[in-house]
């Protein structure tokens, strides 16, 4: 029997110390109108052998195609020691730390994590991780409108340059709530927050958040945003890319004052693409919000002995505590990913996550050279980016992505359905070029995507 | 300089072992940073670095090394912590998830090169209908806790497509874990807290006056997590439909029940289920889970996006123009696909055999443990009920007579090599234990763990103090949480 231990014998005297005569009767409690043991469309049982043909077969059927597409996830090299740590059973197969003293292993390395993620953020305190990227944003809309007793508004400016579904993921989670989020619009011509129709907002509002870089790779003036918002009284939550991080100003030193609440997705530190998940969200904050930060929170402190220990801190928001009244309804963080995060941080050190930025810069500066030289490409949003830019095609974009789909080339993310009505274009690539291409992957790129717009041009 | 000795300081901080000279460049591509950052507008670059350990390679896996051997983990011990389903996690759905192709797939990879995720998902999707008898399911939510979110706002979504707005609270037993009524406020409800008799089950009188326009719904979980299985589960349905309201069921417990009965039958309108639980995912240290819903056919216009579907061409994504009414997207792309495609394969390991087989060591396992603990003389909350896959066991008596508490008797458990059960919860029975064996155990595991319950009893009986002290075996003795609380450290480079 797969994965039960018990002999026929041992059945048998567990039964007769119970008093049963057989394991159905320990069901006898369930109304034997409600017995139902119909499992008919679920496959009879397969060996490891046979599943692992299965598997590798739907692999097989997926390939392994050049990747192109970023959008919020990101492939990056990740250190084969990472997961080989990370998947060790003491940390794989271990549970919430609520007992510290079995958990140290666990307790400690997300003190680490909290430590490497205040340090990226500039901030003062982190927790230990929640869900992913989207669902953090929506936690921290949910706290910044807690934390910001000056102005009681359920209100939040939420600016076209952040990622579209995350957007739609912080609307899912907060509506409820009667909370309302404010587009602002994206300026068509440097791709970044329109300013002049965002300062031109008079209603209050309990924060504004910034994504550094934006969704569509362009870089948001944060630091004057960020005064901005403060002296209309609200809160600034920086959405940040942690790999940009390395290079870019930290939410906490923005403007004068710096971001009140950082928060984004952790994928790109060393969590493989794996079709969206699990990734990690991260979200730090300043110290005076900390008890307001929803997910856990781990704290370093001392044993009986006075010997420095760790264990999960400030409970007391926390669901299993406060029911009804907690910040969140989280229970589980992303401890796992949240291990491979800190190991990554761990291996890389602040010199390796700074080589992998800028050498995901000087790619993607790289490919936009390249491209801008096809006939009827353009981009419209100009080249101080990121790792990702926009391409503009006079050709249909889903035509272009199938074609090179067949070349074994992921080219992008088509955005001209969320996009069309502010730049102009009606055909619109967001493309990410990270530190795993090389030069030729880059040449490769441009050639086949110049080759598949001139043929579908002709073909017009 | 500090002269304190390793074993007092226990493992340094990775932060102790770095310096800013020493380079791992091997890891990293060999670029020329600050001739590239010159590229970057430089008002928007960061003026001070970010401080990353600098650590080398070794000395890095050796530290993570060390530190995972100071976990307890099912891999290393017994882990009967009730509600959470501690199973063992099979080495097949981790190795076998990470085959080419699946791991490295892009989340909006092309229709073409996603078809061998998407068959998995979508027969993830039939299986778990199956195993629940639910109408259709959506893998979309990220933990227990999301898909609990998931099902009270579709709850919240149906009545108010039927204008149906009078409905304000939702009910939730006292027994209920804490995420339940934090869920319910989420999503805009006000709870109503419902008693348990002193059988465990749900107070129908209670229940009967709470009843009425304003119950959006209830959310149960059966068998509840006092252990036990709510036996006038289709009465309380029909009370809740009747009104207008809707049945939540909280999938915590599903691994007592796979394949025995199912919460479609029962009159469940929406459950979420544990993957990490039932279908053994790995706990991680705390995450990633993933916490699917499923519906009857009343609901299954508001489940969340995207799911698979399957028609001629091939495999698809359901979106919003499918689902127009769908409560919307939980997560950036798939949710945790990764957890979902471990939980398909373990589903294919097991078959219907197996799964079947899943309630049935479980709750023997339980039972046994039950019945062995009660001749040793510990009182269990409800003796007279059989157990599910779990029980509780109370130890006010030996609190009362000894004073010492379930919290010193879960210590003193992790010096004999055991993880302690859930303790203090459910809330409503003193000084408590909720003991989940789960299937993977052997008899020979749970015969040592009550032979080691007998022993710290005994202990408690002579020297009540030692239990008091405990843990003495462990890396750190018990911790200072007020201290935790009151001077918060958690940041190595910020202190209050």
């Amino acid at each position: 029997m797969p994965y039960i231990p018990h002999t026929p014998e041992e059945v048998a005297q567990m039964l007769s110390v119970i008093g049963a005569d057989s394991i159905d009767e320990l069901f006898d409690e369930i109304p034997k109108e409600l017995r139902n043991d119909g499992l008919d469309s679920i496959p009879a049982r397969q060996s490891e052998m046979a599943i692992q043909r299965i598997l590798s077969e739907k692999g097989l059927l997926d390939g392994t195609p050049m990747c192109f597409a970023g959008g919020g996830a990101y492939e990056h090299h990740i250190p084969a020691a990472v997961w080989e740590i990370a998947t060790r059973g003491e940390f794989y197969s271990a549970y919430t730390p609520y007992q510290a003293e079995a958990s140290q292993g666990t307790l400690q390395v997300i003190y680490e994590f909290q430590s490497m993620i205040a340090s990226l953020t500039a901030m003062d305190v982190s927790n230990a991780s929640l869900y992913d990227g989207a669902s953090g944003l929506a936690e921290a809309v949910l706290m910044a409108i807690r934390a910001n007793r000056k102005v009681k508004s359920k209100r939040i400016l939420m600016p076209a340059s952040v990622s579209p579904v995350y957007r739609q993921v912080v609307e899912t989670i907060v509506k409820n709530q009667g909370i309302s989020l404010e587009l602002i619009d994206l300026d068509s011509d440097s791709g970044t927050i329109d300013r002049e129709k965002l300062t031109a907002q008079t209603e209050a509002f309990s924060a504004l958040v910034i994504p550094q870089p934006n969704y569509l790779g362009c870089m948001e003036e944060v630091h004057e945003l960020t005064d901005w918002a403060h002296e209309q009284g609200a809160l600034v939550i920086g959405l940040v890319n942690p790999t940009a991080l390395a290079l870019l100003e930290a939410p906490g030193n923005w403007g004068k004052a710096g971001a009140d609440i950082a928060v984004g997705e952790g994928q790109p530190l060393g969590v493989p693409l794996a079709s969206g998940g699990p990734y990690v969200g991260f979200m730090a904050c300043k110290q005076k919000l900390v008890r307001q930060l929803p997910g856990r929170i781990v704290g370093r402190t001392v044993d009986l002995d006075g010997k420095p220990g760790f264990s999960l801190t400030l409970q007391a928001r926390e669901q299993h505590i406060r029911r009804s009244k907690a910040t969140s309804n989280i229970c589980t963080n992303q401890g796992l990913m949240a291990t491979a995060a800190t190991l990554y941080m761990a291996f890389m050190g602040t010199n390796g996550l700074q080589k992998v930025a800028a050498s995901s810069v000087a790619n993607t500066q790289r490919l936009m050279a390249l491209m801008e030289k096809i006939p009827s490409v353009s981009l419209p949003f100009g080249k101080q980016v990121f790792h990702e830019f926009v391409l503009a095609l006079d050709v249909d974009a889903d035509t272009v992505l199938e074609r090179l789909a067949q070349e074994d080339i992921l080219g992008g993310i088509n955005i001209s359905r969320n996009y069309d009505s502010v730049s102009g274009h009606k055909n619109l690539l967001l493309i990410c070029v990270t530190e795993t291409k090389t030069e030729a992957d880059l040449k490769f790129f441009a050639a086949t995507l110049g080759d598949i717009v001139k043929a579908i041009k002709e073909g017009e | 300089m500090n002269t304190t000795s390793v074993e007092q300081k226990g493992e340094a901080l990775i932060f102790e072992h770095s310096d800013p000279q020493r380079q791992t460049s091997s890891l990293a591509p060999d670029v020329n940073i600050s001739e590239i950052s010159q590229g970057l507008p430089a008002h928007l670059l960061r003026k001070q670095d970010v401080e990353l350990p600098q650590v080398g390679e070794l000395q890095v896996v050796r530290h993570y090394t060390r530190l995972s051997q100071k976990n307890f983990s099912i891999d290393t011990h017994f882990y009967p912590l009730g509600s959470c389903t501690m199973k063992y996690n099979p080495r097949a759905c981790n190795t076998l998830a990470q085959l080419p192709g699946l791991i490295g797939r892009h989340p909006m990879a092309h229709a073409s090169m996603s078809q061998g995720i998407m068959s998995c998902l979508y027969d993830l999707q039939t299986m778990l209908m199956e195993a629940t008898g639910m109408k259709q399911v959506s893998l979309m939510p990220m933990a227990g806790a999301q898909g609990e979110f998931a099902g009270v706002a579709m709850i919240r979504a149906y009545h108010d497509h039927h204008q149906d707005n009078g409905r304000t609270e939702i009910i939730v037993p006292d027994a209920a874990h804490g995420t339940n009524p934090a869920t319910a406020v989420m999503c805009g409800y006000k709870v109503k807290e419902l008693p348990t008799n002193d059988q465990g089950d749900v107070d129908l009188d209670a229940l009967e006056q709470m009843i009425g326009p304003q119950t959006a719904g209830i959310m149960l979980t059966n068998p509840s997590t006092l252990g036990v299985f709510e036996r006038k589960i289709n009465y309380i349905a029909d009370m809740i439909h009747k009104a207008g309201g809707l049945l939540y069921y909280d999938g915590a417990n599903l691994n007592a029940i796979l394949g025995k009965v199912k919460p479609g039958d029962m009159g469940f309108d929406v459950i979420h289920m544990n993957l990490h639980k039932t279908f053994s995912t790995p706990h991680g240290g705390g995450g990633p889970g993933a916490g699917p819903v499923g519906v009857s056919e009343r609901l299954q216009p508001f489940l969340p996006i995207p799911m698979v579907g399957k028609n001629d061409q091939g495999y698809y994504w359901i979106t919003e123009n499918d689902q127009p009414l769908s409560i919307g997207h939980l997560s950036a792309w798939m949710g945790n696909v990764g957890v979902l495609l471990r939980a398909y394969i373990y589903a294919l390991l097991l078959g219907r055999e197996g799964m079947a087989r899943v309630s049935e060591y479980a709750t023997l396992n339980a039972n046994y443990l039950l019945k062995r603990f009660s001749d040793a003389g510990f009182d269990i909350a409800f003796p007279e009920r059989r157990a599910s896959h779990e029980f509780i066991l109370t130890l006010k008596k030996e609190a009362k007579e000894y004073g010492t508490t379930a919290m010193d008797f879960a210590k003193r458990l992790l010096d004999y090599g055991f993880h302690a059960p859930t303790t203090y919860f459910p809330l409503l029975v003193p000084e408590c234990f909720l003991i989940e064996p789960t299937e993977t155990e052997s008899k020979e595991e749970l015969d040592r763990f009550v032979e080691t319950m007998i022993k710290i009893l005994e202990e408690a009986k002579q020297s009540p103090d030692l239990l008091k002290q405990a843990p003495y075996e462990l890396p750190v003795r018990r911790l200072d949480d007020v201290k935790a609380a009151r001077e918060l450290d958690l940041n190595y480079y910020y202190q209050e």
